[in-house]
């Protein structure tokens, strides 16, 4: 079989009907995986909010809401509830101040003030050193440097080198002063959903409704 | 995902964000030398110090226009239509496009300078760098400005790399290498201690925060 | 048969794209910080390159000179597209390690390459058995570089750890690391390949 002679007829042909027939391919593989994809990004987040909670029974993520920040933008808050009353909240929270631009958090508190957990779910940190900060604030073996059981109402949390409490990843200060940074802008947040008392209130940030069901907890 | 909602920056906040921009793509993250895009031209073309200028033009004109293209269709035609998962094709087609586009152009306007280029033009298509900038304009949600200057400083940072890069080839086509390390072998290990020069521009782009 | 396993060898040693043709240098860099990456990363141009050289293969006849190159890369990008899709369904993970490089597998000039070179020449089964080796090729040669990385930067290969990580050059699994290992690489290669 002789190959198609170049003829403008010829080429407009073949190339929209390659292209016809890629298109419906792609439509179909879509198809077929856009709910795999929403399930693994949903996977995610509920694992990373598990990761960082108390237990719960609740859906977090359906009873989600942003919440204002001082610097003007919004965070997103998950409360945890078990049964009526609220046990914890995760904060998706973040600092564009990281060595290579934005990490990403997922921070629980209790309803004490406390740091439960964090989980980190981006950064572009250099590997081996800003990237450790996925164990380094974890290690409760090490106290100086553990940012979990923390009650930051005694105060934002900081590294030692700028007076604070935590001492900073070895030779990452930057990574660690971010990753503080994104942990504090989570507890600000935390404190209003704290005040409200796990208000279910979705998408309204200037608005803070009062509770009204039960779920009181001081 | 948290975004920001920023009430309006005062003029010089607004000049230093434009300044970091430009500061880092050109050596914090030198699309060479951090991100690893571009490679294959900037082996292949960085024998001459004239043929990587050469080249370092083509590639800022080719992806400053195709970053422009590309931004355009994403907002106002996939995003839209919810058509994503198109974007690697439809991107890829807009730039194979202009660089013929390009290549006639150059010919009826400038002979001299299209023979100069001669088959390093349609090479242009398959350089990682024009692509990888599109689609990465698109991850860090750029808007248009911002796409375009960083489009512009990108590749100045390519032909920046080309450049030093061919500077030192033609240092080394003169000295006496080892049989085996001849030709590439030797060149990578001069793109890695360059590399390793420009890490120490990292965080230098702290001073504009 | 001995005609197609002469074609899958090509792949792996005489014409290696890593090594010896020196092809598809941006992933091989970028995606190498570690084995399991790099073999991922080759698996998926594996996959691509099959496909791709087995479709286009299919059509050549069917497709006129003069825009055998826009018609090589839109299926070349279809391939591309799905497995950027499948990838993010089922290893989210994974996909996002790899980042922009899965997308930029359209441009590898390995792929482009091939579907010239030899899939618009040659028959299906002969071009999807050359996709299989240089394919097999590439991720041999990625694979090595990655734990190669793995090893000297982190201690670790394929995350299982050879000795401790405080010991390790944290260099290599940086930017400058990839193109020192490579240089090494090659040389060592060519070395071999003279004998």
């Amino acid at each position: 079989m002789a190959k198609l002679k170049s003829t403008f007829k010829n080429m407009f042909l073949s190339l929209f009907v390659i292209s016809l027939v890629v298109a419906v391919l792609l439509a179909q593989v879509n198809k077929l995986t856009a709910k795999p994809i929403a399930a693994a990004k949903a996977l995610k987040l509920e694992n990373a909010i598990k990761e960082v909670v108390p237990e719960f029974d609740n859906n977090p993520v359906e009873e989600a809401y942003k919440m204002a920040t001082p610097a003007g933008d919004s965070l997103l808050v998950y409360p945890a509830k078990k049964g009526d009353e609220v046990v914890g909240f995760a904060v998706n929270t973040y600092s564009n101040n990281g060595f290579s631009g934005n990490i990403q958090l997922m921070v629980g508190f209790d309803t004490g003030d406390k740091v439960v957990n964090y989980a980190v779910l981006s950064h572009a940190e250099t590997p081996g050193l800003g990237s450790k900060m996925n164990a380094w604030f974890r290690d409760t073996a090490k106290p100086n440097q553990a940012v979990i059981g923390r009650n930051l109402s005694e105060g934002n949390l900081s590294v030692s080198k700028d007076g604070g409490q935590i001492d900073a990843i070895t030779a990452s200060t930057i990574t660690s002063r971010a990753f503080l940074e994104a942990i504090n802008k989570a507890y600000v947040v935390y404190k209003e959903s704290d005040a409200d008392s796990g208000a279910t209130q979705q998408n309204n940030p200037e608005k803070k409704r009062k509770e009204e069901r039960g779920g009181t907890h001081e | 995902m948290a975004s920001e909602t920023r009430t309006a920056q005062p003029a010089t906040e607004k000049i230093m964000e434009y300044v970091g921009i430009i500061i880092v793509a050109i050596f914090v993250n030198n699309i060479v030398y951090s991100q690893f895009l571009g490679i294959c031209p900037f082996l292949g073309v960085s024998k001459k110090i004239d043929t990587a200028i050469g080249m370092g033009l083509a590639v800022t004109f080719v992806l400053t226009i195709s970053t422009i293209v590309t931004f355009l269709l994403q907002k106002g035609i996939l995003d839209p239509f919810g058509l994503g998962y198109l974007q690697t094709i439809s991107f890829i087609l807009v730039i194979a496009a202009l660089v013929q586009m390009v290549e006639i152009i150059l010919k009826k306007v400038s002979p001299s300078l299209y023979q100069a280029l001669g088959v390093f033009l349609p090479l242009i298509t398959t350089n990682c760098a024009i692509l990888g900038v599109a689609i990465l304009v698109i991850q860090k949600d750029f808007n248009l400005l911002q796409s375009v200057v960083f489009a512009v400083a990108t590749s100045l940072g390519f032909a920046l790399a080309l450049i030093i890069f061919s500077g030192i080839r033609e240092q080394l086509s003169l000295t006496k290498i080892p049989k085996t390390m001849q030709g590439i072998p030797i060149a990578l290990i001069t793109a890695g201690i360059i590399a390793m020069a420009f890490m120490g521009f990292s965080g230098i782009d702290q001073v504009f925060k | 048969m001995n005609n197609n396993l002469k074609v899958i060898v090509n792949g792996l040693i005489k014409e290696n794209p890593t090594f010896v043709l020196l092809l598809g240098m941006c992933p091989t860099l970028a995606t190498t910080s570690s084995a399991i990456n790099g073999m991922s990363m080759g698996l998926a141009t594996m996959f691509v390159l099959i496909c791709s050289n087995a479709a286009i293969s299919a059509l050549k006849n069917f497709i006129p000179d003069m825009v055998r190159i826009p018609a090589f890369i839109v299926v070349i990008a279809a391939f591309v597209t799905v497995v950027e899709m499948v990838m993010n369904a089922y290893v989210p993970a994974l996909a996002a390690s790899l980042g922009i490089f899965i997308p930029l597998i359209v441009v590898n000039c390995i792929v482009l390459g091939r579907a010239e070179a030899f899939a618009s020449k040659n028959n299906v089964l002969a071009s999807s058995l050359d996709g299989f080796g240089i394919g097999l090729g590439f991720t041999l040669a990625l694979t090595l570089l990655g734990a190669i990385r793995e090893l000297l930067g982190t201690g670790k290969i394929f995350s299982l750890s050879i000795y401790p990580e405080n010991f390790g050059s944290l260099i290599f699994v940086l930017a400058p690391g990839a193109f020192i290992v490579l240089g090494y690489l090659i040389a060592v290669f060519n070395k071999l390949q003279k004998k």
